[in-house]
């Protein structure tokens, strides 16, 4: 029973991330870095909770939190791919607008700095561990989000030129690839499936509180770069960075560790990665390049 | 189709001058194309007409505008005037899409492959089959192997396109433009990174390719390529056309009149001719010449390189004092990694490097510079300039210690260095202070090679010394090379060109694999005899 218990909070833990990572993925597959997915997951959270409020519906925050996703993405794309402006600055700036515009929004529409009213989420709410986990529909789209993006990236025609056009942006128009194109595609799906996560964490606490993702989609950057840009396996360093959060959380109440040290593990493991202790850690070789 | 040697329909009665050959409809015709990069005049009123099923050279020094022409006619630069008509229709200003689909495929000289991807995802790329949006796979490995054996550019089609050989990736460039249905190929430098028997091969696959109904336009400044397999030759200067002959009635001599616009000594550039003057050369003064101890030498040396553990696999050697040791080799088999390790930019293994009688193999490069280490880097850019920096500034970096004291620059001198050094080696525009951005590939060579040759020094690693360089630059260079060497200096020359290394070493060595698997003084060197060595065919005699 503990065991599934701790499972059955992995997982509540691992789905934000799985949806931001598999967003990180994509984009950075195609060339572009991901450091907003965090902007991309706050707007997707408030957008779910204005969205769940004011339509009463937890489908209508989803659908609201995605379009804020794809909004944010779209700044993203223009301001990488048409002005070519630095990847990362415009990544930062996006993580900042985020904040700052999401606390604007709460202010003005629920006249609060702090969090939003209780909106609906998905799923029995008196029902409690698992069996609630089970009754939320974005949970499942969560665990199959890794592997599905693992058929488009390898399996699809677009994966093929996601792939392409990440590694050598050249080559790929030389042979009539519309460059940009793939990776307008690329990073608005990104900016959707990180909002997804973004959405899922405000249905599941059925509020929107300011800045809540908490630095959610650095871990899930952490995450992909973790996973070497290879779906299934940033979905597995997902899995993992959940699994040592749920256990930071167990510890606690023990008092064992002090909590500082279990919530450093991503970032350690991250670092450790890069540093090629686990094989090398090949980036899409176009990554961050702007030019054409 | 055609018997190889016979001329082309539509190319009788071609008279030099642009634009001669009319009557059939040509598959190529550009008229009066201009295209300009910022300051820059890349073409200006270039024409080129090339009849159907022929294979045409496009020949010019180092930017002269022949890449440029070929991209405004594969839709990669829209051009700012002139007309472009394939097979007689009207295309100008048209994109690389329609180029590809209207059969124009260009074979770049950098390759445009992406090492990550199979050879058969490398092929397809833009034009997979797919069903809804599945990439079908089987399918294209399938198309891509039919199309190899075909086409007789065997490729493992399965294989990622990391782990080819460089001469293997070409014929994956060349499948690419035949996948897409190319009816005209271009080939810009083919023959830069491919050793001798690599080079033979592709003249055969062309040939093959021409026979099946391909016209072929090959970009080159290597004459030999050119008598060796083309049938009408366009000459390129300064971006326009100055010259249009038949390869069966000229000679390398009368396309080099062309090229540069006066005579040239092709001795500089073609061995052979050259080979009597340095037998008698080294027979005579071998004794005077060099010293018994090695200025540099290498004993043993291993070298890490990024994807392999011994780049350099035990390499030993010495070069002497008024010598130049030549290693031939193609490119990637550890040349690179050998002077960057010699130079102190990249560490040894194990091993031992020795400069000047002092090992020098844990020192810095700062510390292997003042012990008489002069450095020219196969990539100037990359290595070997700071472009934004001034002519002047670039003409003492690596020696700006000595141009200054206490931490301050003295700008006097090194004004006046860069005045001395503009003069001496003749680099133009004589402004110190331009940025070096500013001045032409040649030039910017020459700035590099200033500063290196300039210094006091006992041994100098040239890696590439004459890439990107003009026929005036290269003869200067080489020249420039020669005295260093008669003035006591030990060079280690390095050069994807065979040519170069043969016309100026002493002693050859070829490289393969990590390995020299060759050493011979000059005069028992050719390369026919080079050759086998630099493909591994063969690996005997290293000494």
């Amino acid at each position: 029973m503990t065991l599934l218990l701790f499972l059955a909070q992995t997982i509540r833990i691992a789905v934000p991330y799985l949806f931001a990572a598999a967003g990180g993925a994509l984009a950075e597959r195609a060339g572009i870095v991901s450091l907003s997915l965090e902007g991309y997951m706050l707007g997707g959270a408030f957008g779910a909770a204005i969205g769940a409020y004011y339509g009463e519906s937890a489908w209508i925050g989803v659908m609201a939190g995605v379009a804020v996703g794809f909004v944010l993405a779209g700044m993203h794309a223009v301001g990488t791919i048409r002005f070519k402006a630095d990847q990362i600055v415009t990544g930062i700036a996006i993580n900042l607008f985020a904040v700052g515009i999401t606390r604007f929004l709460l202010q003005l529409a629920f006249d609060s700095s702090s969090n939003s009213p209780r909106v609906v989420g998905f799923g029995a709410d008196n029902v409690g561990g698992a069996l609630a986990l089970a009754s939320n529909p974005l949970v499942w789209v969560g665990v199959v989000v890794m592997p599905a993006l693992a058929f488009v990236v390898y399996r699809t025609t677009f994966g093929l030129r996601v792939r392409a056009v990440g590694e050598h942006p050249d080559a790929a128009a030389s042979v009539g690839v519309p460059v940009n194109r793939v990776r307008y595609a690329a990073v608005l799906g990104s900016g959707m499936l990180a909002a997804l996560g973004g959405a899922y964490l405000a249905l599941d606490q059925h509020q929107f509180t300011d800045s809540m993702t908490a630095g959610r989609g650095f871990i899930a950057l952490a995450a992909v770069i973790f996973g070497r840009w290879d779906p299934a396996r940033a979905g597995l360093a997902c899995l993992l960075f959940a699994g040592a959060e749920t256990l930071q959380i167990r510890l606690q109440a023990a008092q064992l560790v002090p909590s500082q040290f279990v919530a450093m593990i991503p970032y350690v493991l991250t670092i450790v990665a890069v540093a090629g202790v686990v094989g090398r850690s090949v980036p899409p070789s176009a990554l961050g390049r702007t030019s054409e | 189709m055609k018997a190889s040697g016979a001329a082309p329909e539509g190319a009788h009665g071609a008279t030099p001058g642009a634009g001669g050959a009319s009557s059939p409809v040509p598959a190529v015709r550009m008229t009066g194309v201009d295209k300009r990069f910022g300051a820059v005049q890349a073409n200006r009123g270039a024409a080129i007409s090339v009849a159907s099923g022929e294979i045409h050279a496009l020949v010019g020094e180092n930017g002269a505008g022949k890449s440029t022409l070929m991209k405004v006619l594969s839709g990669m630069l829209v051009p700012d005037a002139g007309t472009i008509a394939v097979g007689g229709r009207d295309v100008t200003g048209w994109t690389t899409a329609q180029a590809i689909a209207a059969g124009v495929g260009m074979v770049h000289q950098h390759f445009m492959l992406i090492p990550t991807l199979t050879v058969a995802e490398n092929v397809v790329l833009g034009r997979e089959p797919a069903s809804v949006g599945t990439f079908d796979r089987a399918r294209a490995l399938h198309d891509v192997d039919e199309l190899s054996k075909q086409s007789g550019l065997i490729v493992p089609a399965d294989r990622l396109v990391a782990d080819l050989s460089v001469g293997e990736a070409q014929r994956v460039e060349i499948l690419k433009t035949l996948y897409r249905g190319a009816r005209i190929l271009l080939l810009d430098e083919p023959t830069a990174v491919l050793s001798p028997p690599e080079v033979t091969e592709l003249w055969g696959v062309l040939r093959r390719v021409r026979d099946a109904g391909t016209t072929i336009i090959l970009i080159t400044h290597k004459l030999d390529e050119v008598m060796a397999v083309t049938e009408q030759i366009t000459v390129m200067r300064q971006g326009m056309t100055v010259a249009r002959m038949a390869t069966r009635e000229t000679t390398p001599e009368g396309i080099a009149h062309a090229m540069v616009g006066r005579e040239v000594d092709l001795a500089v550039r073609g061995a052979r001719v050259r080979s009597e003057e340095e037998a008698r050369d080294e027979g005579g003064e071998e004794g005077v010449r060099g010293e018994e101890r090695g200025a540099l030498s290498v004993q043993n040396l291993v070298v890490r390189g990024a994807r392999v553990e011994r780049a350099v696999n035990d390499v030993s050697f010495t070069v002497r004092a008024g010598e130049i040791l030549g290693i031939a080799g193609v490119e990637g088999n550890g040349q690179t990694e050998l002077l960057e390790a010699i130079a102190g930019l990249r560490r040894a293994t194990s091993g031992e490097i020795v400069l000047g009688g002092k090992v020098v193999t844990n020192e810095s490069v700062r510390a292997r510079g003042d012990a008489g280490l002069s450095h020219i880097p196969e990539d100037r850019h990359q290595r070997g300039l700071v472009l934004e920096y001034s002519v002047a500034d670039n003409l003492i970096l690596g020696q700006q210690h000595r141009f200054s004291s206490r931490g301050a620059m003295d700008r006097h001198a090194v004004a006046s260095n860069g005045a001395t050094q503009i003069a001496a080696f003749d680099i133009r525009p004589t402004d110190p202070a331009l940025a070096v951005r500013t001045l032409s590939g040649g030039n910017q060579q020459k700035v590099v090679i200033a500063r290196e040759l300039s210094r006091d020094f006992i041994a100098l690693l040239a890696a590439q010394p004459t890439r990107g360089v003009d026929v005036g630059a290269i003869e200067f260079i080489h020249d420039a090379l020669r005295k260093a060497r008669d003035a006591g200096k030990a060079i280690l020359l390095v050069s994807a060109e065979l040519r170069e290394v043969l016309s100026l070493s002493d002693r050859i060595a070829v490289m393969y694999g990590g390995r020299i698997v060759a050493m011979m003084p000059r005069a028992e060197a050719s390369e026919e005899i080079l050759g086998p060595y630099m493909t591994g065919a063969r690996k005997s005699t290293a000494a």
